[in-house]
C-alpha cells in the first residue's frame, strides 16, 4: 500500500451514470489487475473503494459507476487533486488462466476486466469477453475491450444490443480453459454455477479502511475468514460459500 | 526541547499516543506502513475467550464527520492471540503493548485477562465492558455500576498488571460507573467506547448495517468524549485514557487538559493510515505554539 496524491487529467461520463476518470501520480503499488484504490473525497469521512481499470507507469484510470454521495461527488470533479491509497487487495492470479481464458464483467464489474484482459493478451493468451449490461444505454468499453485484441460479447437483459439475457446466455456459447469475473453478487454467483473450470471471482462489501485493518468487510470461506480488502477482493471459485 | 513522555501506571510512554483497539488489528498491517515503535503503546484487537467471526456484513456505514461500525468483536480468541498474533508483534514491535479484553460473562473476562496476564509483551489490560454491538453482552456490565465494579473484581483477582476499565457513553451518569470502578479496584479508566448510532438506505429504505446498529466514532463524537473526560477527572483519582474522535495533535492536548493522562487514537487510523505518526510528529509544533513544555504538566489543566 502507498500513499499518494494524484491530479486529475480527465474525468468524462462514459453512460449516463458511469465515469472515465483518469489520474496522473505513483502507481507503483499496483501490482495487478483486481486491486483497488481507495480515495479521500473533501467532506466524506470514509474513503470510498474503486477498482482499477488501467494503469501505465504513471497514470491510472478508474471508471466508476454513480451510485451515492462520493461517486456523485467524483463525478462533478473537473480537475484538482485526490490523495489515494494504491495496491489494495489481492488480485487475479493470471497463471492460472490456460491458453484460453473467459473474462466475465457486469455492469460496474466490467472495469477491472480491462486491465486483466490488456494484461492477459500481453501474455499471448486467446481471450474472450462478455460484457454484461441491463440496456443498451448502459454499455460502455466493448470498443475498448476490442482494441485490446480480445474476442467480446455483449449481454443485455432486455435485449436491446447483443445477446439477450445475461451473461451465462453468452458463455453456454464460449470455450474456455478458466475464468475471470467481477459483478454483482448474483450474478458472480450464477457464472460460477454455469462455469464448466476453475475460475476466480472479485467480490465488494461496505469497507472501513480498505488496508485490513477494521475488519469491516470480512466473510467466511472454506479456506477460512477472509477480509475482502486484504485476502480478497479476487477469491478462488472453490473456496466460496455461497 | 519538548517532552511527551507520559508515565501509565509506572511504565513511561514516549508520548501519550496510542491506536485505539479495533482500528489497529495486531499491528503489523501498520508495520508495513511505517515503524509502529514511534507510538506510545496501542491497544490490540479485542479479544475474547473463543474465537468470533462478529456480525454480518454490511458492518461499516457513512456519517458526518464519523462512521459506525459493527463488526462485532471478530478475533481469533485468546488462545490464537496468544500462540499466532503476539509473536508476530514482537517482530515489529519491542514495547508493551495494551491488551484489550472483552467477554460474555464475568467467568470470561477472568479467564481471558488470566491469560493474557502471563505474557511479557502485555503491559495493560483494557476492559471493554462498553462494546455495544453483541447482544447480551459487554453492553449490560458497562452500563450499571455493580456489573462494571463486578468485572473489575474479577479481572483484579487475576492479574498483577494494570487494569484499565473501558467504558461506554451510552450510560445516564458514566461518573458513578468510573467511581464503582475505581472502587472496585480499577488502575485506570479509558473512555469513551463508541455512541451507539443508525444509518438507514434510502434506496433500501432498511437499516446500512447487517446487525441494524453499530459503534458512532470519529470527530463528530470528540465533543462529547471531552465532556465525559472531564466529569470523570473530576471524580477519581486514577488516571483516564481518553478516546474518542481524536484526530488531531491538537484534539491530543484538548483530551489531555480535560483529564487524560494518554489519548487513543481510533477511526482517524482507518481513513489515514499515518494519522497516529503525524500527530505525534506534529505534536512538539503544536506544543510550542501553546507554550507547554512538558505534556505531563498539563493533565486535568483545564479543571
Amino acid at each position: 500500500m502507498k500513499q499518494g496524491i494524484f491530479k486529475i487529467i480527465d474525468n468524462t461520463p462514459l453512460t449516463k451514470n458511469v465515469y472515465k476518470m483518469t489520474l496522473a501520480g505513483d502507481t507503483t503499488d499496483i501490482t495487478c489487475s483486481g486491486q483497488f484504490v481507495n480515495l479521500k473525497l473533501q467532506g466524506n469521512f470514509l474513503r470510498r473503494p474503486i477498482s482499477v481499470c488501467d494503469r501505465t507507469d504513471t497514470e491510472l484510470t478508474l471508471v466508476y459507476k454513480v451510485v451515492g454521495k462520493g461517486t456523485e461527488q467524483m463525478s462533478l470533479m473537473k480537475g484538482g487533486e485526490l490523495d489515494i491509497l494504491t495496491g489494495l487487495g489481492n488480485g487475479y492470479d493470471l497463471s492460472l488462466s490456460g491458453e484460453n481464458p473467459l473474462l466475465i464483467g457486469g455492469g460496474v464489474g466490467v472495469p477491472p476486466m480491462y486491465l486483466l484482459a490488456k494484461d492477459l493478451i500481453k501474455e499471448g493468451k486467446k481471450v474472450n469477453v462478455i460484457l454484461g449490461f441491463n440496456t443498451k444505454e448502459e454499455v460502455f468499453y466493448e470498443e475498448e475491450f476490442k482494441a485490446l485484441g480480445a474476442n467480446v460479447y455483449v449481454t443485455t437483459v432486455d435485449g436491446s444490443y447483443g445477446i439477450k439475457g445475461f451473461v451465462t446466455n453468452a458463455m453456454e456459447k464460449i470455450e474456455y480453459t478458466y475464468f475471470y469475473t467481477c459483478g454483482p453478487e448474483p450474478m458472480l454467483k450464477a457464472v460460477s454455477k454455469a462455469s464448466i473450470t476453475s475460475g476466480q471471482l472479485s467480490f465488494e462489501e461496505r469497507m472501513g479502511c480498505g488496508f485490513g485493518a477494521c475488519m469491516g468487510c470480512s466473510c467466511k470461506t472454506l479456506t477460512g475468514n477472509k477480509r475482502i480488502c486484504k485476502e480478497g477482493p479476487v477469491m478462488f471459485k472453490e473456496e466460496i460459500i455461497w | 526541547m519538548v517532552n511527551l513522555k507520559v508515565n501509565l501506571s509506572g511504565i513511561e510512554l514516549d508520548n501519550p499516543i496510542i491506536p485505539a483497539s479495533g482500528t489497529f488489528g495486531f499491528g503489523y498491517e501498520f508495520a508495513e506502513l511505517y515503524d509502529i515503535n514511534v507510538l506510545g503503546t496501542f491497544s490490540f484487537k479485542g479479544t475474547t475467550k473463543d474465537p468470533r467471526f462478529g456480525n454480518p456484513t454490511p458492518r461499516i456505514a457513512e456519517c458526518y464527520s464519523g462512521m459506525i461500525n459493527a463488526v462485532g468483536l471478530q478475533n481469533p480468541g485468546v488462545e490464537k492471540v496468544i500462540s499466532d498474533e503476539l509473536p508476530k508483534l514482537a517482530k515489529c514491535f519491542d514495547k508493551k503493548v495494551m491488551a484489550n479484553v472483552s467477554g460474555f460473562s464475568v467467568e470470561d473476562y477472568a479467564y481471558t485477562c488470566e491469560k493474557l496476564d502471563k505474557c511479557d509483551q502485555v503491559g495493560w489490560l483494557e476492559v471493554n465492558v462498553s462494546c455495544p454491538n453483541v447482544h447480551g453482552g459487554g453492553m449490560s456490565f458497562g452500563t450499571s455500576p455493580e456489573a462494571a465494579a463486578e468485572v473489575t473484581r474479577a479481572v483484579k483477582a487475576v492479574t498483577t498488571k494494570p487494569v484499565y476499565i473501558k467504558l461506554s457513553p451510552n450510560v445516564t451518569d458514566i461518573v458513578s460507573i468510573a467511581k464503582a470502578c475505581e472502587e472496585a479496584g480499577a488502575d485506570g479508566i479509558s473512555l469513551i467506547n463508541t455512541m451507539l448510532g443508525m444509518r438507514i438506505d434510502l434506496n433500501k429504505k432498511k437499516p446500512v448495517i447487517a446487525n441494524k446498529m453499530g459503534g458512532f466514532s470519529g470527530p463528530a463524537i470528540f465533543p462529547i468524549a471531552v465532556r465525559m473526560v472531564y466529569q470523570v477527572y473530576e471524580a477519581v483519582k486514577i488516571p483516564i485514557i481518553g478516546m474518542g474522535g481524536v484526530s488531531t495533535a491538537e484534539d491530543v492536548i484538548e483530551m489531555m487538559l480535560a483529564g487524560a493522562t494518554a489519548v487513543e487514537v481510533g477511526a482517524a487510523n482507518l481513513v489515514e493510515p499515518y494519522a497516529c505518526k503525524n500527530i505525534i510528529e506534529d505534536l512538539p509544533r503544536v506544543m510550542e505554539k501553546y507554550k507547554i513544555n512538558s505534556l505531563k504538566e498539563i493533565i486535568g489543566g483545564a479543571h
